[in-house]
């Protein structure tokens, strides 16, 4: 078996095959192994958590990851932001006919890779194929139940003037990744994929710090939209000062070189939490000592009630605003 | 430690002698970009105001151009190939993006090798490259030229929609309704064409000029180096770039030039005809040349819109002063190529966040 081909996809024979040959060797637990047509999930306690994504870049396989991992990591990473701790993960593929099986295994490899970093199950899923040039390639579909952590909440009415803002590490990198793995500028870089799960990293810093008011994963968009949001949302004005954000210096090349903004471009392994300014340095240190988030830094503050604006304050000392994202010149990116 | 307070104390000083602000006005639309990226014009204000001119080379293609490449693919059935800048620009029937989606087949390109190399590729294609820029892009556009014929490909021209910067700084300066003070001056134009190239802004006109770098501290050495030939009153063209820009600029890429193109009287946005301002592919070369090979009349129509995309580039205007920016005219649904373009002023102001 080669290639995918539409009668992988007519749920007879050739369906379970695929099944039993590829999927479930990857994601081994009981509760998939039951092969129900729903999971069924006991104890749930307190608040849950619910999410999902769809995940159709392009291309599949860029540097620092793939589909497959972006399929995990995306999904654990939306509910850890919600104060969550993920557990369970759903997954459908929508598979091109002529999908190599080797590039399916490889993603599928890479899945449960990134499930076991997270320490989540995928307990439940679906496959489909249509025909050729009705789908490119692969798209993925994931959905994610957590347990929201008890003692934790996390709200736009939490956040108040003289907040600050943490980010965990530099952006712009999947972003980049992916847009250098599509097109063929005619130059290389070390520039990867920063996609990875998140939620140990959250997970403990709720534990040990209680001044957490709110968070966001930092995707689609970039930094500045994710606050854009968070400003119109909370009706607070935000201001990020540029000498703080950290940015590679390949990225900023990058960037330089092909007109882009790293405020605006996408991350899979960065967020963004808004917090009482007494606790800032301790969450930071906490970032960079216990989780080896060596750039993690505050890089803004709330500035009071507004109409939702967020200001950047220039490296050369001028201030500007900075407005949603308009037009992606990054389309598929996540 | 920046120039920002020297600045600020001699532009207060010499706009106090003067009695009103000072004005510089800078020629490149990435010299736009980036000034608004620093918030330099606030810092400024009110000393010393920076104006923006005919630095965007898709905001100056005029109307009636747009509406001829726009008008091609729907009779010659050819392939549009592009740089990403041109796709939003809006025509009487939609842009280039709008008309991807529609089913005509335009393709985005950073270079015009690559459009070449793609129609080597595609011999069943005729790809029909749009030529815009000034001086830096121009010779990039001839070279490709040079390389299509020694490769002897048939299925590929260009439409040169190229234009010079001297010409238009001179109709400007002819013009002289805008009070300018002093110019920072492109510094990838001036690679190409050499400081030397603007020198008749000094002879001419008696007002200074700075060849100016696109670093942030390019551009405040620029600003400083104007202000104290402003004080000094001489009216020089410094070399503010000096790193990569020389006197007779780049003789190679001059001579590129020269090998397939001269000089036409050529339509600008906002500016009407000026002699001599573009690039017109020489009979030579004539097989690669668009209008040549897709003969097409574009009817003149009436302006129905207030856009002041021409009074911006002149100066007159800054982008806040449309009564259409902003609330009706935005990136999402743009009036005019200021709006779209990458170095448009409006798109500068806007995607920045000046008013």
């Amino acid at each position: 078996m080669e290639k995918i081909l539409l009668s992988h996809g007519d749920g007879g024979l050739l369906t379970y095959e695929l099944l039993r040959s590829l999927f479930l060797p990857r994601f081994r637990n009981e509760i998939l192994e039951r092969l129900t047509d729903a999971a069924v999930i006991d104890g749930v306690e307190g608040k849950v958590a619910f999410s999902t994504d769809a995940f159709v870049v392009d291309p599949i396989f860029f540097p620092g990851g793939d589909i497959g991992r972006l399929s995990i990591c995306g999904t654990v990473n939306d509910l850890s932001v919600a104060g969550a701790r993920p557990v369970f993960i759903a997954a459908s593929f929508i598979m091109e006919e002529g999908l190599p099986v080797t590039d399916l295994e490889r993603i599928l490899d890479s899945m449960a890779q990134a499930s076991k970093e997270a320490d989540v199950q995928v307990v439940c899923g679906d496959t489909k194929v249509v025909g050729k040039n009705q789908a490119d390639k692969l798209f993925i579909v994931t959905t994610g139940l957590g347990y929201i952590y008890k003692e934790v909440s996390l709200g736009y009415e939490k956040i108040k003037e003289g907040d600050l803002v943490v980010v965990n590490g530099p952006l712009g990198n999947h972003g980049l990744a992916v847009l250098l793995a599509r097109e063929s500028f005619g130059f290389k870089t070390e520039i990867q994929s920063d996609c990875a799960p998140l939620n140990h990293m959250i997970g403990a810093l709720l534990e040990h710090h209680r001044g957490v008011k709110f968070m966001r994963d930092v995707t689609r968009g970039g930094l500045a939209t994710c606050l854009k949001e968070i400003a119109l949302f909370s009706k607070k004005d935000i201001l990020l000062e540029e000498v703080l954000i950290p940015v590679d210096e390949q990225v900023k090349g990058v960037c330089e070189m092909l007109g882009l903004d790293p405020l605006y471009l996408a991350n899979e392994g960065k967020f963004l939490l808004i917090c009482d300014p007494d606790e800032a340095t301790s969450i930071v240190q906490f970032l960079r000592q216990e989780f080896q988030q060596e750039r993690a830094c505050v890089v803004g503050s709330i500035l009071g009630e507004g109409s939702g604006d967020l200001f950047l304050k220039t490296r050369a000392g001028g201030k500007r605003r900075l407005r949603m994202l308009l037009g992606n010149p990054l389309p598929r990116i996540c | 430690m920046t120039l920002i307070e020297p600045i600020r104390g001699l532009a207060s000083e010499l706009s106090k002698k003067r009695g009103r602000p000072l004005r510089i006005m800078e020629v490149c639309g990435t010299h736009t970009v980036q000034i608004s990226r620093m918030g330099l014009r606030s810092l400024l204000s009110p000393f010393l105001e920076l104006k923006s001119g005919p630095g965007c080379p898709v905001c100056v293609t005029h109307q009636l151009d747009i509406e001829y490449f726009l008008s091609l693919a729907e009779k010659y059935g050819v392939t549009i190939a592009t740089f990403g800048d041109m796709l939003k620009v809006p025509g009487r029937k939609g842009s280039l993006e709008q008309m991807r989606a529609d089913g005509v087949d335009v393709r985005v390109f950073y270079s015009p090798l690559d459009a070449l190399a793609f129609a080597q590729e595609r011999a069943n294609l005729n790809i029909v490259f749009i030529g815009v820029g000034f001086e830096t892009t121009a010779p990039l556009c001839a070279f490709t030229l040079r390389e299509a014929e020694r490769r002897g490909v048939r299925n590929f021209s260009l439409l040169s929609l190229h234009k010079l910067v001297p010409p238009v700084m001179d109709a400007l300066l002819q013009d002289g309704e805008v009070q300018i003070d002093g110019f920072l001056l492109p510094g990838h134009v001036s690679t190409i064409i050499g400081r030397k190239s603007f020198e008749f802004i000094g002879r001419r006109y008696r007002l200074p000029s700075v060849v100016t770098g696109f670093e942030e501290r390019d551009i405040l050495k620029a600003i400083y180096m104007l202000l104290v030939q402003i004080k000094e009153g001489r009216a020089e063209t410094e070399n503010g770039y000096e790193r990569l820009v020389k006197d007779e600029g780049n003789v190679r890429a001059k001579a590129m030039m020269e090998e397939v193109f001269e000089p036409e009287d050529s339509l600008w946005r906002g500016f009407g005809l000026i002699r001599e301002s573009g690039l017109r592919i020489r009979s030579k070369y004539m097989v690669f040349d668009a209008r040549e090979r897709y003969p097409l009349t574009v009817e003149e129509t009436e302006k129905e819109v207030d856009c002041m995309c021409g009074d911006v580039l002149r100066g007159r205007a800054n982008p806040k002063d449309c009564p259409l920016f902003f609330s009706l005219c935005n990136p999402l649904s743009p009036y005019g190529p200021c709006m779209v373009s990458s170095e448009g002023a409006c798109s500068a102001y806007y995607h920045y966040g000046e008013g």
